[in-house]
């Protein structure tokens, strides 16, 4: 065996080793991210959400008037966000308390891959059903 | 993070997982051809299983939101103290009471 073979070797073994070890930190920074951002948006419709549903305390008709007010591009648009918004926000939560309370290891980048695709299937879904 | 404020996080998110779960469910089944304020009531009025569930849903909600939103406000602002945890006891204190307001006007509709 040559010295080259030698060094060239160790060498492809670190490059490979280094590529997951990079995209980690990248994946985990997005799915910390994406936690915040979706729970920043959930925290600020709540409010607005309640007070749509108390509108009820006045009977259906003032309820259903209210609903009206609603069926439009831009609130359909806003509610199909905020339904992918809080799957993606369950599912990234619960990927913080399986790391946190049972996994010492995970595929980060397969792991948090998976959760958007959760969020964005329920969004999804949310359009099928006809909202 | 304080110890007690990592368990309430924690603990309402295990609380929420569930709920979560559950109302997104029911958003998917509910919004099938169209959303009206005579089928949300329908299935809420004198619904007793319905407001403890969620009643549960808000008061973990309320726990939850504005401990997230601190950690959040501390690792991105300058913002610290007793200014900070004084108006995230207003959230929650908000998102309580227009929570319940919210689970009780649909069940006595």
């Amino acid at each position: 065996m040559s010295a080259g073979t030698q060094t060239a070797a160790p060498r492809r073994n670190a490059l490979r080793a280094a590529r997951p070890r990079a995209a980690r930190p990248r994946a985990g920074f997005a799915a910390a991210l994406l936690h915040r951002l979706s729970g920043i948006a959930l925290a600020l419709f709540l409010p607005m959400h309640f007070i749509a549903l108390g509108t009820a305390l006045q009977g259906a008709d003032r309820l259903e008037s209210f609903l009206g007010l609603t069926h439009n591009g831009f609130v359909r648009t806003a509610e199909w966000g905020l339904v992918s918004a809080l799957a993606l926000h369950m599912v990234l939560g619960l990927r913080v308390l399986a790391l946190e309370w049972f996994v010492t290891r995970e595929r980060t980048a397969l792991v948090v891959s998976a959760c958007v695709a959760a969020g964005l299937a329920v969004g999804l879904l949310f359009l099928l059903g006809g909202a | 993070m304080s110890p007690l404020l990592y368990v309430a996080q924690r603990g309402t998110a295990v609380i929420l997982a569930v709920a979560v779960a559950v109302h997104l469910g029911t958003i998917l089944y509910a919004v099938r051809g169209g959303l009206t304020a005579g089928e949300i009531l329908g299935r809420t009025q004198g619904n007793h299983a319905f407001l403890v569930f969620y009643g549960l849903f808000v008061v973990a909600a309320a726990v939850h939101a504005p401990i997230g939103l601190r950690s959040i406000l501390r690792e991105w602002t300058p913002w610290r103290g007793r200014s900070l945890d004084g108006a995230m006891l207003a959230v929650a204190a908000l998102l309580v009471v227009l929570g319940l307001r919210a689970a009780l006007a649909v069940y006595v509709a």
